[in-house]
């Protein structure tokens, strides 16, 4: 009863079978593969599986992937764009945004659409944006402190340091 | 049925699908989730009713607004109208669910999910909105309690869909505002939830109404309180007494999130503060939205 269905997923097309009861999490994560999404709570409590639909913020664990069909979907692959990190992402490695490491996908996500319209918010805004991403190990501090840098200093979306010189990065901190 | 999607594009397609049996999505922030938690299975043959762009509109009709059925709560507290003349609405709106249930969450399936602590629900009612239902026969208008039937249930029919929120024009000197007691900022559910929409006149209030939500099976108007106000100064002793009188007309229910005697005792706390909020604002008062925030600690 699967139908044939092509999802957006970061600019790519991807043509896959897709059952009616399908959540746009599932999809994305075991149909493309792409398994930055994650699941944590499946039920729109916890915010890990945010993705963003035509710019704007989607908890994909309860979302039907067919109802994705024909708009853009944006996950935390996309971000930044090849194998960099973007600012964001540099700015949640700098702060100490990151423990575990399980909600981080999620947390990028619904910064990325809280600074895309709003991209100087007060602390108390970045706290409200991301109060529907739960994280268990940052007691949000850095997180937070990572949002705020990014807005007073860059855009997202900028070019960042390629993957491997942030690891490196982080091993010389740690 | 075998299990199939539909996108509809347009009411007769969705009427045509329904009419084969499909049931309805919007947003899906509700079915989606009420599903997994095994409220109800998902509908074996879905329509999905997001794209249908006739209801997404939000018409300013010079006083009163008509809103469409997939306008979501993200366009809602955007509204300079809503913010301005129906401010309950922008409360309820703006701290729905997170940021992503409000991108995705419409107006018509909060009010067609029926729970009786929608945070939409409580300031439509006191505003008088009214809920059109069409189907592929015809149309029909209904006020929110002939609509509301009981926790999750309306007296909709399976063939009807809700195309619009109509709101009247609210009289001058009215202000409004709701309220809801809270655990956590966003991705809550009211535990206890009241509006108020107060007219002030010559000084005094000339006519007020007062809601209650998750305190009964659904959001209804509490009558005594609304009497209290009326004809009063709109003063401290007026606003305890009507708040007293609006936590008389509870009957709430003990679960996981309050037993029923802290909703009891918390409602009286929580009309206090929306009606107070709401007699700010009639009298020109710079109450934020959404007023939850902005009575932390009141």
């Amino acid at each position: 009863m699967k139908t044939a269905a092509t999802l957006t997923v970061n600019g790519t097309d991807y043509p896959i079978e897709i059952d009616p009861h399908r959540s746009l999490l599932k999809a994305v994560r075991e149909e493309i593969g792409l398994t930055g999404s994650k699941e944590g709570c499946d039920d729109s409590e916890c915010g890990a599986c945010m993705m963003l639909l035509d710019g704007r913020p989607v908890n994909s664990c309860s979302y039907l992937a067919m109802q994705a069909v024909g708009k853009q979907i944006t996950t935390v692959e996309g971000l930044a764009g090849g194998l960099g990190v973007g600012a964001l992402q540099a700015e949640f490695l700098q702060q100490g945004g990151v423990q575990c490491g399980f909600c981080t996908p999620g947390m990028l996500v619904s910064a990325t659409a809280l600074l895309r319209r709003n991209p100087r918010p007060t602390e108390d805004e970045v706290r409200l944006a991301l109060a529907g991403n739960l994280c268990r190990c940052t007691g949000y501090g850095g997180i937070v402190k990572a949002v705020m840098e990014t807005a007073a200093g860059h855009e997202p979306e900028l070019a960042s340091p390629p993957v491997h010189e942030a690891r490196h990065a982080t091993h010389r901190a740690g | 049925m075998s299990r199939s999607f539909t996108s509809a594009g347009t009411l007769d397609e969705a009427f045509a699908a329904i009419g084969a049996g499909a049931r309805p999505v919007a947003g899906g922030t509700d079915l989606v989730v009420g599903a997994r938690q095994g409220k109800a299975p998902l509908p074996e043959a879905i329509v999905a009713i997001d794209r249908i762009e006739a209801l997404r509109v939000l018409d300013d009709t010079g006083g009163g607004l008509r809103i469409g059925a997939l306008v979501t709560h993200e366009d809602v507290v955007a509204s300079a109208a809503v913010r301005s003349r129906f401010t309950a609405l922008a409360d309820a709106s703006a701290i729905v669910g997170s940021h992503a249930t409000r991108a995705n969450g419409t107006i018509g399936g909060n009010v067609m999910n029926a729970s009786p602590a929608m945070d939409t629900g409580g300031p439509l009612l006191c505003l008088g909105a009214t809920a059109t239902l069409r189907s592929a026969s015809g149309e029909r208008v209904l006020s929110l309690d002939e609509l509301w039937a009981g926790p999750g249930a309306t007296t909709a029919d399976a063939g009807e869909l809700l195309t619009a929120i109509e709101v009247p024009a609210p009289a001058p000197g009215t202000g409004s505002a709701y309220v809801r007691l809270e655990y956590r900022r966003q991705m809550e559910i009211a535990v206890v939830g009241a509006s108020a929409v107060v007219t002030l006149a010559d000084g005094s209030v000339s006519d007020a109404r007062v809601s209650i939500t998750a305190l009964s099976p659904t959001i209804r108007r509490v009558a005594e309180a609304e009497r209290a106000l009326v004809g009063g100064d709109g003063g401290d002793a007026g606003v305890a007494a009507a708040a007293r009188a609006a936590a008389e007309g509870a009957a709430p229910i003990s679960d996981v999130r309050a037993s029923a005697d802290y909703r009891t005792a918390m409602a009286e706390v929580v009309a206090r503060r929306a009606i107070a909020a709401a007699i700010a604002r009639a009298g020109g008062g710079d109450v934020p939205i959404p007023a939850s925030d902005a009575l932390y600690g009141a």
